[in-house]
Formats: structure tokens, C-alpha cells, sequence
């Protein structure tokens, strides 16, 4: 091994106190990071997890719509007037509101999301069903629900009868994995049975999913889109997903308060770090002093102690994967679970490392002015 | 009878170093000359306070003198920044430290390495020129251990090693007896005359330690900062040189 990397390694495993401190920190700053960023991660996916499944080419929506979940009715000509236009092969309406739901036991009633939209025809259709099938909403009172819900939706199993402001709801099929970012479940329903639990008059809907022909343009579309329906906006998927990300995660303040948790435990990590790398570079300054008098430059030094930086990196990143690792599994079926990608992992990787670094500068600064007379010091 | 050529390996010109300023202001060295040669141990001995570890300082490039200048193999150390010092010394000095100053963590030979590692020698030889330094002062068979397990007389050898292990052209020595009993001093001064032995290196040792006249080529004595005995053994022993003071 290179003997910079066996003299840092050694410095560090030397004193494993200080060695425990350190790693304690990074732990503890990487794995608040990674639950703030995982959370962030997880939220910002979940937020348009709707959008993300539907098959559309572009969304039309009523003006100043923040987000898919709030939204106003716009007049029932939207539908007509797109199909009006040139190059347009297909135009789903999509409702979607609040309702009350009445567990089957006749509990408390608990807020959903009633998500409707044609059962025959490619829009938004529930995804991952594990029972029953998507098919069976077309029939009468049908609903399907997520099976991580039931507890909260007092749902024992399948076809179990429920209700909706109201009105009869059977589930006829089981999602996974189809989880709100609030404590809000998603009903799925027909495009009729979610009008009538949502109390929306016929041939009105809250967004119209656009399909575009293949052999036309779709920017022309889209133009031809925004000049026809001079009261809604045309938006793509993409934008659309940037609108209700921004509502979510910036207008409310989400965002905010996880990104500062997550800068909070970087400013603490890095101060801990900070003070027992300087500690430990205070309590070796003789040893600095003699590979300055033996000739060593600094570039040399400061090798030796970034390696030790590094070498807390690397042992602390390690051991708070392992947390972060533990974490997501447990989270997996929680409101809001946490979650870790590979690009997350690498990033995290990187922010330990420069973390360490940074924490390095006050140590580097005591041993860029050491004097090798020091050595003759006793 | 041909005599061998004697190469000078460091040569210090009227050096003056002050130390402090204002009241506390000390003039440590006032006007020192001084060379070295090549195959020769030299002393330097005086009481504490007279300039002893100053000159060794200002000799081994970590001290700049306020007046006069160095010259390391011909070399001039005047006007040099920190870094350029740092690169002399690792090219030319070899030190011994009085309280030894190896690496508690690292072994004897990784601590003889060390030398060889900061000079940016990473050659496949590194290995086997730290196991000849540890030969050279009877260590071979201590390579592997760590300084704690070394008794005082042994980690002064390996620094010993670690200062020859670079073929420095110039070892010096900051009390390398005195934290020694009588058999280790004796053990390692065995070592020190030894290598002094070699005419591509000087060997100057600053001591109080009056055991280990007996191993030098040369004594010199300082006082207040000045040279005033310049003492030949050996061959030359008994001739003693008084020199004027400088000022």
C-alpha cells in the first residue's frame, strides 16, 4: 500500500476514539441527508405519479392549475373543441376531486382522491393491479384501491363493499405501490362513477388527456390546441410534472424544509469532522514537523491528511449506507417512503468526500504554517 | 604517500542569526564559519544556550540566517523559499533527532521508507534500499516492528537509517546520546562513526555528551553564538586550533 494512504490509515485507526467520533458524525450527517434527499426523491416522484402513468401526449388544463390534484372545472366544449382540431386522434377526459369514504364497517369516514377516467380506452388506468382487474371498473359501483390502504380504508379484501360520499363502491381491483404523498388515498374509478361520487355534471371533466395522430407534428398540434381553447392551457407531461413539482415542493414549502434539514446535517457533519480531524492533526503536529524537516513539501502533507479525510469518507459512508440501506427497506410501505437511487448513492458518495475535504482546511492550515525547528523542541 | 581528496559537503559562511526582537531580541550565532568535509564525524559541543541547535537549524536548511550564507555541495541555500529548503534537505540532509521522532505507527522499515517516500522515490528498489540502511545499522531483523516494541538505542538506529537511506551527502545529529544510556549511546555513535566513514558524507553531531569524543575526526566548541575551539582527533588529536572571535 502506499505508504501516504498506511500513514493516514494509521494515524486514524491509531486513536479509535477519535477515529469513532469522526465516523459518528459523517454517520450521522450522511444518513440525515440521505433521509431528508430520499424523502425529497420519494416525494417528488409520488407528486406526479399520476402524470408519470398516464398515456398523454399533451394535458389540457384549466388555466392557472397548480397541480394535478387542484384543479377547477373548466365548460364541457373542451372536449369537442380539441377533437375539432387537426391532427388530434384521441381526447380522454380525467375528474378528479375529494371525497368522503365510509369504511364497510361503518367507521369513520376518511378523505380520498377519486381518480376517474374511461375504463376502454388508453388515459389513465390503474397500473400494478395484483388483484381483480382494471377491466371491472366498467361495471357497476366499481372501484380500485391500493392494498397498502386497506387498513386505512377499513378493506379486509376484494370485493368488499365501501362508500363513497355516500354512494355504493365495490373494489373490484388491487393496486401496489400506487401510494399518495399525503396521508390522501387514490380511489380509482370509472369516468361516470367518479362524475357521480364527485357530483360533476356529464360531459365535464378536470383535465383531457391529448393523443396525437402519429403522422402529425405535435408542436403544430399543440398550437393549433392553444389557439382552439383559449381558456385552458396545452401542456406536455413534462410540464406539466415541473408544474406540480414546483407546487409541491417549492410554493408549499415542502421542499424547503427538507432541503434545509438535509444542508443542517451536511453544516454539522462537516463541524464534527471538522474539529477531530483539526484535534488529530494538532496531537500528530510533531510527526508533521518531522517529515517537513525531513524534507517532505507540503503537497506531501496535505496528502497525508486528505488520505485520512478520505480513508473517514469512505469508512463513514460505508457504514451509513448500510443505515440508509436498513431505512429504505423499512420505509418501503410508509406514507412517504424514503428513496435511493444509484445516482443518489453516487452523489452522496461524493458529498461525503467533499465534506471530509472541506473539513480538512482547518487542519491543513495548522500544518502548511508547521516550522520543522519544532522538532527540536522537547 | 597520495592523501585522499577531502570534498567539502557543506560550507557556512560568516552566519549570523537573530532571534526575537526588542527586548527579547538574541543574536544566537554571530559569525560562524564552518565546513564540512566528506569521511568526517565532527562535534560540535558548548554549553546549553551557546547557538549549538541554531547552527544545526540554519546547517539543515530549516532556519534561514539573518546574514552570511550556506552552501550545500557547492550549492547556495541564500534566497531560497520554504519549499526549495524542504527540497534541499530531502536531497542533501539526513537527520537525527535527540527524541528519535519516528512514526509510532508505522514500522521500522516503513519509518526508513518514509525518507526514500517523500524524496518521490516509489522505484521497485525502495524496498531493498530500507532493508540496507537496517542492515548498515544492525536492524534487519527488527524491520517489523513498531517503535514501541524498540528500545531507545534501536529506534535512534532506525533513525539512523532513515537519515542514510538517502544517500544524503550530509547527516546531522541533534543529540543523538542523550536520551540513551552508556551501552545504546555506545551502540549508536558505533553506528554514526561507522557511516561517517563514507567520504561522500558529512557527519556533524551536536552533543553534551562528553562519552562520545572519542569517535569524532573533529570537535568543535561554541560559545555565545561564536565557534572558538576547532579540535582535531584522530591522527590530529591534541592539536587544538583556538580560533579568534569574530567580531
Amino acid at each position: 500500500m502506499n505508504l501516504i494512504l498506511t500513514l493516514a490509515s494509521r494515524n486514524l485507526f491509531h486513536d479509535r476514539l477519535r477515529l469513532i467520533a469522526t465516523v459518528v458524525g459523517i454517520v450521522f450527517s450522511i444518513v440525515l441527508v440521505t433521509v431528508q434527499l430520499g424523502v425529497f426523491l420519494s416525494f417528488e416522484r409520488m407528486v406526479t405519479t399520476m402524470i408519470d402513468h398516464a398515456q398523454a401526449d399533451f394535458w389540457i388544463v384549466p388555466s392557472e392549475t397548480r397541480s394535478f390534484e387542484e384543479s377547477s372545472l373548466p365548460s364541457g366544449r373542451q372536449r369537442l373543441q380539441a377533437l375539432s382540431v387537426d391532427g388530434v386522434a384521441a381526447v380522454v377526459p380525467v375528474v378528479v376531486g375529494y371525497a368522503s369514504w365510509r369504511k364497510p364497517d361503518g367507521g369513520a369516514s376518511t378523505p380520498v382522491l377519486v381518480v376517474g377516467a374511461p375504463t376502454n380506452v388508453a388515459g389513465l388506468q390503474p397500473w400494478n393491479v395484483v388483484a381483480g382487474a382494471a377491466d371491472e371498473l366498467s361495471t357497476p359501483d366499481s372501484v380500485a384501491i391500493d392494498r397498502s390502504y386497506f387498513e386505512q380504508l377499513g378493506i379486509a379484501e376484494i370485493r368488499q363493499h365501501a362508500e363513497i360520499n355516500n354512494q355504493k363502491a365495490r373494489v373490484v381491483a388491487v393496486t401496489s405501490g400506487i401510494r399518495s404523498f399525503t396521508t390522501t388515498p387514490h380511489v380509482f374509478a370509472s369516468l361516470d362513477r367518479a362524475r357521480a361520487y364527485l357530483g360533476v355534471p356529464p360531459n365535464r371533466a378536470n383535465y383531457y388527456i391529448v393523443r396525437v395522430s402519429p403522422s402529425a407534428n405535435a408542436a403544430m398540434v399543440r398550437g393549433r390546441l392553444a389557439a382552439t381553447l383559449s381558456d385552458a392551457e396545452i401542456l406536455t407531461p413534462d410540464e406539466f410534472r415541473h408544474r406540480t413539482r414546483v407546487f409541491w415542493l417549492s410554493d408549499t414549502g415542502a421542499g424547503a424544509a427538507l432541503l434545509g434539514s438535509a444542508i443542517l446535517g451536511i453544516i454539522v457533519g462537516t463541524i464534527i469532522v471538522a474539529q477531530t480531524l483539526y484535534s488529530s492533526t494538532k496531537d500528530h503536529l510533531k510527526e508533521f514537523a518531522t517529515l517537513r524537516a525531513i524534507g517532505s513539501s507540503r503537497r506531501y502533507i496535505l496528502k497525508v491528511i486528505l488520505a485520512q479525510a478520505l480513508i473517514s469518507a469512505v469508512v463513514g459512508f460505508s457504514i451509513a449506507v448500510s443505515i440508509d440501506l436498513s431505512l429504505v427497506k423499512i420505509t418501503r410501505d410508509a406514507a412517504l417512503p424514503i428513496l435511493m437511487t444509484p445516482e443518489l448513492s453516487a452523489g452522496l458518495f461524493a458529498l461525503t468526500v467533499a465534506m471530509c475535504a472541506i473539513a480538512a482546511v482547518a487542519a491543513i492550515r495548522v500544518v502548511t504554517r508547521i516550522d520543522p525547528v519544532l522538532v527540536f523542541a522537547q | 604517500m597520495t592523501q585522499a581528496v577531502t570534498q567539502i559537503m557543506i560550507e557556512a559562511t560568516e552566519i549570523g542569526m537573530t532571534l526575537g526582537a526588542g527586548a527579547a531580541r538574541v543574536d544566537a550565532l554571530k559569525g560562524v564559519n564552518l565546513s564540512l568535509a566528506g569521511g568526517e564525524l565532527t562535534l560540535l559541543m558548548g554549553p546549553s544556550g551557546s547557538g549549538k541547535t541554531t547552527l544545526l537549524s540554519v546547517l539543515g536548511c530549516m532556519l534561514s540566517p539573518t546574514s552570511g550564507s550556506v552552501r550545500i555541495r557547492g550549492r547556495s541555500t541564500s534566497g531560497l523559499d520554504p519549499e526549495q529548503l524542504a527540497q534541499v534537505r530531502r536531497e542533501n540532509v539526513g537527520f537525527v533527532f535527540e527524541s528519535y521522532h519516528l512514526f509510532p505507527t508505522l514500522t521500522a522499515a516503513e519509518n526508513v521508507r518514509l525518507a526514500l517516500d517523500v524524496r518521490g522515490d516509489r522505484s521497485p528498489l525502495v524496498r531493498a534500499k530500507a532493508d540496507a540502511a537496517l542492515a548498515t545499522v544492525g536492524l534487519s531483523h527488527k524491520a517489523n516492528a513498531f517503535p514501541r516494541s524498540l528500545s531507545g538505542g534501536e529506534q535512534q538506529r532506525v533513525a539512523v537509517a532513515r537519515a542514510i537511506v538517502g544517500d544524503a551527502s550530509v547527516i546531522l545529529a541533534d543529540e543523538p546520546t542523550a536520551a540513551l544510556d552508556s551501552e545504546n549511546g555506545q551502540a549508536v555513535m558505533t553506528v554514526l562513526a561507522e557511516i561517517a566513514k563514507d567520504p561522500a558524507r558529512a557527519t556533524f553531531i551536536v552533543t553534551h555528551d562528553p562519552r562520545i569524543t572519542p569517535f569524532a575526526d573533529r570537535i568543535l566548541r561554541i560559545e555565545d553564538g561564536r565557534i572558538v575551539g576547532d579540535q582535531r582527533g584522530g591522527a590530529n588529536a591534541g592539536t587544538v586550533r583556538a580560533l579568534k572571535y569574530a567580531s
